[in-house]
């Protein structure tokens, strides 16, 4: 189950991009957040790109696809996993 | 491939379309779309000022409806519905989607939906889209926004997609109202459901939908899946039906939220499959940059907050100087109709039309002129996605303080009313952060007090320019909205630290991308939320103006007529004029009258507030809304001051306390000022904070707290200025 898929702690997530580097959602490790973002268009295989930070270092917010622009909270960008 | 042509044209492909429908038919319709869809400009367009605001049964959700001329003999009902990303629904406001479109018994079961998709984002777009296809429901997919595509360099196969989605498309620019009209002449025909479906569910969940559908007798599958999800929260099915499906869902091991995760993975899955013989994007790089240059600046962490302080400040600006104007006209031009009645002749009717209904519907009509700005203001932020951005800015400093980014729309809106504010605190998925927004909200300073303010800070602060530039009234009236601020944020920090729910609390929204704001949609926000002030708000004021007509003309037994004596004794004693005779009576009249009793009953608790019993009776009168104080003010004054004096203000400068110097010192007025900062004397707010908070608990809080602040701070105001 791509919602549920076990979390290991070498893995990077949304939340340690670089402002700018793009990355590859692979899996999102909290199930009832998962239900949002996947709603929202983040399906594991998708593009995404860190595009700006709020000035106090939070939200931030997520280029999706090259489409449309996600904001979200460091904590909920941590729950999206990366492709190495 | 992309063919600039077919966007034109409409297209009715793969439809049993048949026209004709009796005359004077009404078809039901329901719009629905993704929020930045484009589907408030496209309700707009299609029913104009036909709108009307009420709520959707049971719950606040703002219940858009409105009607639209299809063709000369083919009129529609339209319903909007909230904005929403799939029939999942996450919040209270996407409830009210799926207990209307799961309920086929229902009165107001569409005829048939009109579905707004972002065109230079269709994939997300076409989510939503597909689960209310596999509803097998009848619809139309308005395709907005297509110069917003073409612009990223996207082009769409308009007649390949109709094929793969199997309904009617219109491409359109509903903003600019292009397509509107082919739009319609579809809407008129007899849409049948669409042709395609899109996701099936699997092999082992069909016994179950088997039984559901057996039980409710349902005619389509993913309805039946949906009843099995969703069954707790549709607001329809009875305590036996919950109990029914909920014995399913333990008997089949359902697994909603894996399901639904699923769900959505296959639906995006099918969705790019499709998208792949319809989209063509030539440009690769798109010019997301211009919103992305102006974020630079518009969220810098200096430039940022600078720029939203400036808005603030050009807003409060507005309201205090550029509506004066208008302001002055209707002050006046109520005045002069109440003389005019006047010199009609005498009588108790005479005086009821002009100093009981024409000075209370002048209370209510002379604040039109600053709720349009602020609304308009708030609907230009709105409208051009600025908001998000400072929700953005916000988010990690009102998290300090209990709250959340989302809490500042509330915040801001609160400037306006409580009471919508207090609805739009429905996007805050937390418990804990909705419920602490709700109770500081209030604290804002609405609309409802800029009658008061305007009338205090006038009285008593010079009309002068400080630094050459800013009007000092109106950095006054900016500093007692800053006061509201400051108290509503540390009230929250307060209540964070005694709520102790340790809850999730989601923060994640579209980031729109910039736009000039439509006019058109400024415009009709802004009839709208005057008309809900005149209507609402300008009913209980002119009730309450009559009433207290009333408490100021009659009172208890014969002590009018004997108060009306020893005034007259008096005046003969001091050998006034036919003229100052008449004044001496008349407030001699009012103390007597059940105002005066009922004022000055409470006076000795207001007393070390600065308050006498006239101002006691405006604070009671206030307690049914806040606007109210200054209609009662000029009821009280007008019945007991001279009549040439037409305007509040100089009837208040007029007054004099029992020294003869003039009643409304800086003090006092400050103290008043404080007092209508913070006491809670709107009884729809309490209405609306028992209603979203389902009890009593809340609102009785609320009442407690911002009474008690008001009293101890006016209190100390009153006594250091003094």
């Amino acid at each position: 189950m791509p919602a549920t898929a076990a979390p290991t702690t070498t893995r990077r997530s949304v939340k340690d991009l670089r402002l700018g580097e793009t990355g590859t959602i692979c899996c999102l490790n909290d199930a009832e957040m998962a239900l949002k973002l996947l709603e929202m268009g983040c399906i594991p295989g998708t593009r995404v790109t860190l595009s700006g930070r709020a000035p106090l270092g939070c939200p931030i917010t997520l280029h999706v696809d090259g489409e449309y622009t996600l904001s979200l909270r460091v904590s909920e960008a941590a729950t999206i996993m990366l492709k190495d | 491939m992309a063919r600039a042509a077919v966007i034109e044209k409409p297209q009715t492909l793969g439809q049993e379309v048949t026209t004709g429908n009796a005359t004077g038919r009404h078809t039901r319709i329901a719009l629905i779309g993704n929020p930045n869809s484009g589907k408030s400009s496209l309700f707009n367009q299609l029913t104009g000022l036909n709108q009307k605001v009420g709520n959707f049964p049971g719950v606040t959700v703002d219940r858009k409806t409105g009607s639209a001329q299809l063709t000369p003999q083919h009129r529609a009902d339209i319903i909007d519905l909230p904005g929403t990303y799939s029939l999942y629904p996450k919040s209270l406001d996407e409830k009210v989607i799926t207990d209307l479109l799961y309920d086929q018994a229902a009165s107001e079961y569409p005829d048939f939906v009109v579905v707004t998709a972002d065109a230079s984002n269709l994939k997300r777009n076409l989510l939503l889209f597909t689960q209310l296809a596999d509803l097998q429901l009848p619809m139309v997919l308005a395709l907005n926004m297509m110069d917003t595509a073409e612009q990223h360099g996207i082009q769409i196969d308009v007649e390949e997609l109709q094929r793969q989605l199997g309904v009617p498309i219109i491409p359109m620019n509903a903003r600019k109202g292009v397509g509107v009209t082919a739009l319609k002449i579809v809407m008129a025909q007899e849409l049948g459901p669409p042709t395609q479906t899109f996701y099936e569910p699997t092999e082992e969940l069909l016994p179950m939908i088997r039984q559901i559908r057996y039980y409710f007798n349902l005619h389509n599958d993913y309805l039946a899946l949906h009843y099995a999800h969703q069954g707790d929260r549709l607001r329809f099915l009875s305590a036996d039906d919950r109990a029914y499906l909920a014995e399913l869902r333990e008997k089949y091991h359902f697994d909603s939220i894996a399901l639904q995760a699923q769900e959505t993975i296959d639906r995006y899955a099918r969705i790019s499959e499709l998208l792949l013989d319809v989209v063509r994007v030539t440009r690769a790089e798109r010019n997301e940059s211009t919103s992305n240059k102006l974020d630079r600046v518009l969220t810098h962490k200096v430039w940022g907050y600078l720029i939203f302080l400036s808005i603030l400040f050009l807003l409060f600006q507005a309201i205090f100087s550029w509506a004066a104007y208008p302001m002055d006209l209707i002050d006046q031009g109520v005045a002069w109709l109440g003389g005019q009645v006047k010199n009609l002749g005498k009588g108790p009717l005479i005086d009821l039309l002009s100093d009981g209904i024409i000075a209370g519907l002048g209370g209510v009509l002379m604040f039109i002129p600053q709720i349009a700005l602020l609304f308009a203001f708030i609907a230009v932020l709105e409208e051009s996605g600025y908001m998000a951005r400072v929700t953005f800015l916000m988010d990690k400093i009102m998290r300090k303080f209990g709250l959340n980014g989302k809490s500042v729309v509330p915040l801001i809106s609160g400037m306006a009313c409580a009471v919508p504010a207090i609805m739009s605190t429905r996007t805050i998925e937390s418990w804990k952060d909705r419920i602490i927004t709700i109770f500081v909200v209030p604290l804002m300073s609405c609309s409802a007090r800029i009658p008061v303010y305007t009338v205090l800070v006038a009285l008593v602060v010079p009309d002068e320019k400080v630094l050459g530039i800013f009007n000092l009234q109106g950095v006054v009236l900016m500093g007692l909205y800053l006061l509201g601020f400051v108290s509503a944020v540390l009230s929250a920090w307060a209540l964070k630290t005694l709520l102790r729910a340790k809850e999730r609390s989601f923060f994640i929204m579209e980031f729109p991308v910039y736009r000039w704001p439509r006019w058109k949609n400024v415009g009709l926000t802004i009839v709208e939320k005057v008309k809900a002030f005149v209507f609402q708000a300008g009913k209980v004021i002119v009730a309450i103006s009559v009433l207290l007509w009333v408490l100021a003309s009659y009172g208890p037994g014969t002590a009018l007529d004997r108060a009306t004596q020893q005034a007259q004794t008096e005046a003969a004693r001091q050998q006034l004029t036919p003229e100052q005779t008449e004044n001496l009576v008349a407030s001699y009249k009012l103390e007597n009258s059940y105002a005066g009793v009922f004022g000055r009953s409470i006076e000795p608790v207001v007393r070390p507030l600065g308050f006498d019993w006239k101002v006691s009776i405006a604070l009671l009168t206030s307690f049914a809304a806040r606007e109210v104080f200054v209609g009662t003010m000029s009821t009280i004054y007008s019945v007991g001051q001279d009549a040439d004096m037409s305007t509040v203000q100089d009837k208040l400068r007029a007054e004099k306390d029992e020294h003869g110097q003039p009643f409304f010192t800086p003090a006092r007025a400050a103290s008043l000022l404080v007092f209508y900062v913070f006491a809670m004397q709107c009884v729809s707010t309490l209405a609306t904070t028992y209603r979203e908070t389902k009890g009593w608990t809340w609102p009785v809080l609320q009442l407690v707290y911002m009474s008690g602040l008001a009293y101890v701070l006016s209190l100390l105001t009153y006594q250091l200025l003094k």
